[in-house]
């Protein structure tokens, strides 16, 4: 019996999900999506520089429902991508690695990342004065 | 390389469906990962029904009854059935733990068991740790002097023996390896939790007198670096041990030795 004919065990197909590996790939993720992200506000810089009509298109498309519903999408990833950086600049100190406290500063990402965004929003909407 | 899906040869097709006996009156289904390497099929998922009243309290309990009453061709490792040999690792529930120290009732509904993951399978639940002990021998775990050997035994303060609590307990099950998604997508070349925490082990052992040429070894952009502090290691160890944290003391020294 040839060994290279020998199967692959399952991996991520059966893989229980649990806060640890489900944290990480988000943190890559986000890191992704606020890569993608930039080159909206790339463009949305640029069209202000060309003028006041093609700022004007650049507004309608970031104002517009689907526009804000990505801003909304992005405001989480940044401060998910952030609270979780920190994270692990921490544990880069050899600090926070025993379960307890990954589970602790796992739970305190997914909070603060909750109520910055919210917050950040409530102020957007409250400066702008009104929808 | 990441790959997500399996290869063709490893797609799981369903399997047999054995009845619990007539009168049981406490049955779960356990659904067990199989595969015979010389039937030329690919792996399947078999279903046991056990009487749970005619059972012991632990997996391995239900693996060997499995074994013994219903299908003898069921192929699983195990040896001390108390935790301390790590023969019978593998992925109960989603989670990689030793089918031994598990208890039945911690799971709930039917209980999948699947060897370890992203492991080539020698046959159903026996996965080839050929290449996880190979990386094992690469550290060297023993204890390596130049000073010419004492009268007696090197003295170790009983501070600096301390020092070794976490680590000595390892009992090389590679569950934390094989819980780890960096070492699923790099493993020919990332050394994985189990054998890093054996690596800090003597490191950090102070008659050890090789620690340059051991972190010598170790500063490589995969052996060490593909440690991407995931921590499914330290969530998973049925030990209780924590490799991300000996793995985390390993890249302090390398900074600190620059």
């Amino acid at each position: 019996m040839p060994t290279q004919d020998r199967p692959l065990s399952p991996h991520l197909q059966i893989y229980q999900p649990q806060l640890t590996w489900t944290m990480s790939i988000s943190h890559r993720l986000t890191g992704i999506a606020l890569a993608v992200g930039t080159l909206l506000l790339v463009y949305w810089l640029i069209a202000a520089a060309q003028g006041p009509e093609a700022f004007a298109t650049a507004q309608a498309l970031v104002g517009s429902w689907i526009g804000r519903l990505l801003l909304f999408g992005w405001t989480i990833a940044l401060f998910y991508h952030l609270a979780n950086g920190i994270r692990h600049l921490v544990w880069d100190t050899g600090l926070w690695l025993d379960l307890p406290s990954v589970y602790a500063s796992g739970r305190g990402v997914l909070i603060a990342t909750a109520l910055l965004t919210i917050v950040t929003w409530i102020a957007g909407y409250w400066f702008r004065g009104g929808a | 390389m990441v790959q997500l899906t399996l290869p063709a040869n490893s797609k799981i097709r369903a399997g047999k469906t054995v009845k619990a006996p007539p009168g049981a009156k406490r049955v779960k289904t356990f659904k067990v990962y199989r595969w015979n390497p010389e039937d030329g099929q690919t792996p399947q998922v078999d279903a046991f029904e056990i009487d749970l009243d005619a059972c012991g309290p632990m997996v391995l309990d239900a693996l060997i009854k499995i074994k013994n009453e219903i299908d003898s061709t069921l192929a699983f490792r195990r040896s001390c059935r108390e935790g301390v040999c790590g023969s019978c690792a593998m992925n109960i529930d989603g989670a990689n733990t030793l089918a031994c120290t598990k208890f039945i009732d911690d799971v709930k509904g039917d209980t999948r068991v699947y060897p370890l993951p992203h492991m080539k399978v020698v046959k159903d639940l026996v996965p080839d740790l050929g290449g996880v002990f190979a990386q094992y021998a690469l550290i060297e775990p023993w204890l390596k002097t130049q000073s010419p050997p004492p009268e007696r035994e090197r003295p170790q303060s009983p501070e600096e023996r301390a020092r070794l609590d976490g680590m000595w307990e390892c009992i090389l099950c590679f569950c934390c390896t094989t819980s780890c998604p960096s070492y699923w997508w790099n493993g020919d070349r990332y050394l994985g939790p189990a054998v890093l925490l054996q690596a800090y082990r003597w490191i950090a052992d102070s008659r050890d007198e090789y620690t340059g040429e051991r972190l010598d070894a170790l500063e490589d952009p995969f052996r060490l670096y593909r440690c991407h502090t995931i921590l499914n290691c330290t969530r998973t160890c049925p030990k209780g041990l924590n490799p991300a944290k000996a793995i985390a003391e390993i890249k302090k020294l390398m900074v600190v030795r620059r």
